[in-house]
């Protein structure tokens, strides 16, 4: 028998409207795979609103509703209210939203989600800019990226700001569970689902996928940048629990020029540019390990 | 309340997608190797589109016969809805599987 490092399950179908190489649809599968058929997913305006198909199609073998751009965060809440209402306590509602609907728009149902700490998943699918609508600048954006509304030319106005930490701006509503989850690395990508599956209460999980047609990235390099990103320290793997942070891979440091000129949104920079991106990546990877070292004071408190 | 028979209709897909063949999209085709496969199933983990297939491998040629005694099953791509992606053949470990122009 073969050894499967992953759940053999399929609840997502071939035949879905995604680009070749789309990393979202491989973290749709993933997340499937590990949640299993008990599981209600909302999705509101993004890529993942058109790849199910065109009507009558669907590739979702789980139930989906769609949902307003801004209201995933209500929606699920509202899901969730309705299954309890009805005596079904066993069943996984998840919010799937795209990085605009989440650390954009959605925010504010985000936060109040949140607050209230609804027993759902959150899930913020990141491929780093509106890529629906034509790749337009995002909270998510990452320092130094072209795109449509941060476009290149002798001004060099590209993104100037660094990515918001939804990890972090979410953890701090103390909900039980953050955490940051890479296409690159199914293994790990599917033990947290599985581990946010089990914990009651606000979970909120930032999966990064890239994408080919936004990135201007080769198709088959979806999974090789996604592992370059997390070796790279672009974009760490790391959770929340009760506060306490925990880096969850610390690789051996690649260079970070690998990662970003295998892009075609990060072609305009210069060497010197690539030393300012590292430096703010080094800082925040820095600041990851200070946080990691620090809440760890915590567990005593909990004990 | 309204009750439930009053309520407006609501559109449902309800179609599994599998009758969409998104194979038309491909230029460049998967074409595996089965001698140099050594049924990891790598290529099977990260398909974007479902389309690796682990079917029974004792029709399939292999590197050694140790290898189709302890793993029964060998990738098997679907063409029908592999839409050529190439990511397959990148993460191969053993660079089994070739990219191949699509002849239409
Ligand atoms: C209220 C509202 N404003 C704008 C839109 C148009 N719109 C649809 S999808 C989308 C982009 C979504 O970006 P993101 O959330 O990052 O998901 P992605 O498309 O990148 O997967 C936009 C702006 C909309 N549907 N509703
Ligand atoms: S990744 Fe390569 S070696 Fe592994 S199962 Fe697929 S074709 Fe075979
Ligand atoms: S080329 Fe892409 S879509 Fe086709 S089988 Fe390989 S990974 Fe799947
Ligand atoms: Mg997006």
């Amino acid at each position: 028998m073969v050894k499967l490092t992953i759940p053999e399950i399929e609840l997502m179908s071939p035949g879905h409207t995604g680009c070749q190489g789309c990393g979202a649809t491989i973290a749709m599968r993933y997340a499937l795979k590990a949640l299993g058929e008990k599981t209600i997913v909302s999705i509101p305006a993004c890529c993942w609103a058109v790849m199910p198909g065109v009507w009558p199609n669907n590739c979702m073998r789980v139930p989906l509703l769609y949902t307003a751009f801004e209201t995933t965060g209500a929606s699920i809440s509202g899901i969730k209210a309705a299954l309890r209402a009805l005596g079904e306590e066993d069943v996984t509602v998840m919010g799937w939203a795209g990085d605009g609907g989440t650390a954009d728009i959605g925010m504010q149902a985000l936060s109040a989600a949140a607050e209230r700490n609804e027993d759902v998943i959150y899930v913020m699918y990141d491929n780093e800019a509106y890529m629906n609508t034509g790749i337009q600048r995002s909270g998510a954006t990452p320092l130094g990226a072209w795109t449509t509304t941060t476009p290149v030319g002798k001004t060099k106005f590209w993104e100037r700001r660094p990515k918001k930490p939804m990890v972090d701006i979410v953890a701090a509503h103390k909900v039980p569970y953050a955490a940051t989850l890479s296409i690159g690395y199914p293994e790990d990508f599917v033990k947290k689902m599985k581990k946010a599956k089990e914990i009651s209460g606000f979970r909120f999980l930032h999966i990064y996928s890239p994408c080919p047609t936004g990135w201007k990235s080769p198709p088959q390099y979806t999974p090789k940048l996604a592992k370059l990103a997390v070796t790279s320290r672009a974009f760490p793997l790391y959770e929340v629990e009760e506060g306490i942070y925990r880096v969850t891979m610390k690789p051996k440091k690649t260079p970070l020029k690998e990662y970003l000129m295998l892009q075609g949104r990060f072609r305009h920079l210069t060497d010197e540019d690539m030393k300012e991106l590292e430096r703010d990546i080094e800082r925040r990877w820095k600041e990851l390990l200070l946080k990691e070292e620090m809440t760890a004071k915590l567990e005593e408190l909990n004990e | 309340m309204i009750p439930y028979d009053k309520l407006p209709h609501t559109p449902i897909a309800s179609v599994n997608s599998v009758v969409v063949k998104t194979g038309a999209w491909r230029t460049f085709k998967p074409v595996i190797n089965y001698e140099k496969c050594i049924r990891c199933m790598i290529c099977w983990k990260f398909c974007p589109d479902v389309s690796i297939r682990l079917e029974d491998g004792s029709s399939y040629p292999a590197q050694s016969e140790r290898i189709k005694e302890t793993i029964k099953e060998a990738p098997v791509i679907d063409y029908d809805h592999c839409k050529g992606c190439g990511i397959c053949a990148e993460e191969c470990p053993t660079k089994a599987i070739e990219m191949v122009p699509e002849e239409k």
